[in-house]
């Protein structure tokens, strides 16, 4: 009885603070939200009242007039998926040779690649900076995109994944007379489909967002990608009207969360991948 | 097969750390051609006490973020490791923070933060409470942007408990059970020491993460008021492209890359140092 009793509150506690947890991890999306849905007026004259008086898309009609959404929207999907593309094709051969493949040094240059991706884009840019812009690659795609192409977690994953192929799979194709690289492609991509999903989604959201690398290495419209316009939003004009930055705000952030409710399985798998 | 790996990673992480070695011991500013200064780049950063402030700076902000998020990851793991539709969308709500991009992070907390009509403000007026100058006061703005990075990677660390809290044999927890144990001398004595190697783990990928901080200090503060958030990836990003000072910014990249290289040791360190029975995947 006294146990039944003590579940009992403890039961209530734990719902009051799944709802205080939720609060604070989902109210501010619910605020960003309905800030976008109001007016200028409506905010000067009671920013903290929650509700729009009626439903206005005159933020949203704002942003896509003053920035080219359509523009940044597409340069930021192609270079997420070329670089999510990139690490895969690269990952695959460098996987498979460390997993697959015997030859001296093997532990040696799987350490040295680890190693090598320890070394973030924060303190590579500068060089790389200096570098493209030697070459003349600033503000282009490849700049975006080439630096990328290697990724610790994509390698470690598909070495992990094919590790788990039995070597005679790979044995029956070679007597068969198929080529490495269709081994590597034809044959062992497709087993290690899982694998290379979590992969690429990871990868996407994670490029999809990236603010850092995108604002160093770009200076023109043509290959600028969303984040930067959005966080231009707040820079511009008189005044910081934040309805419009809100109303970017759910321009940028919906379709990550929209892959994420899709995929939630595939990027945790991802994220919890231990390096 | 490994060429196409070696290749890019010669090209974009091995070649640039040299060069950033070399350039560190230059005067550039990217009009005139570089000055050999020797180690007069890093006697500058030192004299000047710029080092000191940056690595400072960095070292608050990360402790904050890493004890913060480790320490309400593993609440919210425990919490919500249970079945049922309302956890998992729970779990869903605080871990989408870490999906979002820190931009829209970083511009939702400021409008939140906001000094004049923000809806914490608002929020504690209404209750009588003054509410500090959350991201225009030098004493506060540093703590506010490590908050703000708590909320958005506590998803992280959660997930990361979740899945050792997976790994845990049902079986521990109900002979402790029998043994008559209650939750809180159970999660002490089994569920915590099982968690160590995730504990580990996430505390120190969210250190050398939280090191690296940059969005959040660009596009909040702009590394204000009064440098107080002038953080190390910030204060090489500012030598760069606002000052041009090339050389001065390499010293900082290479102390900064030194300081990285002994956190990752540490890490190195502390995974050896709890090696769980099993090993993650």
């Amino acid at each position: 009885m006294i146990a039944e009793e003590g579940a009992g509150i403890r039961a209530a506690i734990s719902r009051a603070a799944l709802v205080v947890v939720a609060a604070i991890w989902l109210g501010p999306y619910a605020w960003m939200t309905l800030t976008s849905l109001k007016t200028l007026p409506e905010i000067v004259r009671a920013p903290a009242y929650p509700l729009p008086s009626s439903l206005q898309f005159g933020a949203y009609r704002e942003v896509f007039a003053t920035v080219p959404v359509g523009r940044y929207f597409l340069n930021t999907i192609l270079m997420a998926v070329a670089i999510a593309l990139l690490q895969i094709t690269l990952a695959l051969p460098a996987g498979y040779a460390l997993a697959k493949l015997r030859f001296a040094g093997r532990g040696r240059a799987f350490a040295l690649i680890l190693a090598c991706l320890l070394v973030p884009a924060q303190v590579t840019f500068v060089p790389v900076f200096m570098l493209l812009g030697k070459v003349g690659l600033v503000n282009t795609f490849a700049a975006l995109v080439l630096p990328f192409g290697v990724s610790a977690l994509g390698t470690f994953l598909v070495r992990q994944a094919l590790l788990s192929v039995p070597d005679e799979v790979i044995e029956a194709a070679r007597m068969d007379g198929a080529s490495e690289l269709r081994i590597i492609y034809g044959l062992l991509a497709p087993m290690i489909r899982p694998t290379l999903a979590a992969l690429f989604l990871f990868s996407f959201v994670f490029h999809y967002n990236d603010y850092f690398w995108p604002l160093v290495m770009t200076t023109d419209d043509s290959v600028r990608t969303l984040p930067l316009a959005v966080a231009l939003l707040r820079e511009q004009g008189t005044g910081v009207r934040w309805h419009i930055v809100m109303a970017g705000n759910v321009i940028l952030s919906l379709p990550v969360l929209a892959v994420f409710a899709a995929a939630q399985r595939q990027i945790l798998r991802a994220v919890t991948a231990r390096v | 097969m490994l060429a196409p790996t070696a290749l890019v990673l010669a090209l974009f992480v091995l070649y640039p750390l040299g060069l950033a070695v070399k350039n560190s011991f230059f005067a550039w500013d990217l009009l005139t051609p570089p000055r050999w200064v020797g180690l007069g780049n890093y006697a500058e950063i030192l004299a000047s006490g710029e080092l000191w402030g940056a690595a400072a700076r960095t070292l608050c902000y990360s402790a904050i973020v890493v004890v913060f998020s480790v320490g309400l990851g593993l609440a919210l793991a425990v919490a919500l490791n249970r079945r049922g539709a309302v956890y998992a969308f729970v779990r869903g709500a605080v871990f989408s923070a870490y999906v979002v991009s820190w931009v829209a992070v970083a511009l939702l907390w400021m409008w939140i933060l906001d000094a004049d009509a923000g809806l914490l403000s608002s929020i504690l007026r209404a209750l009588h409470v003054r509410p500090l100058n959350w991201l225009g006061d030098p004493d506060v703005a540093l703590v506010t942007l490590a908050f703000v990075s708590v909320w958005k990677i506590t998803g992280y660390s959660m997930v990361i408990f979740l899945a050792g809290l997976q790994d845990i044999p049902p079986s521990l927890l109900e002979a402790a059970a029998l043994d008559g144990a209650g939750p809180l001398r159970r999660f002490v004595h089994v569920t915590w020491p099982l968690l160590r190697p995730s504990t580990a783990f996430v505390a120190t990928t969210s250190l050398i993460l939280s090191f690296q901080a940059f969005d959040v200090v660009r596009v909040m503060t702009q590394g204000g008021p009064v440098k107080s958030t002038t953080i190390f990836v910030y204060a090489i990003y500012e030598h760069v492209f606002q000052n041009l000072r090339v050389g001065r910014a390499s010293a900082l990249t290479v102390v900064f890359f030194l300081l990285l290289l002994g956190l990752t040791g540490l890490q190195l360190w502390t995974f050896r140092a709890t090696a769980a029975p099993r090993r993650a995947s």
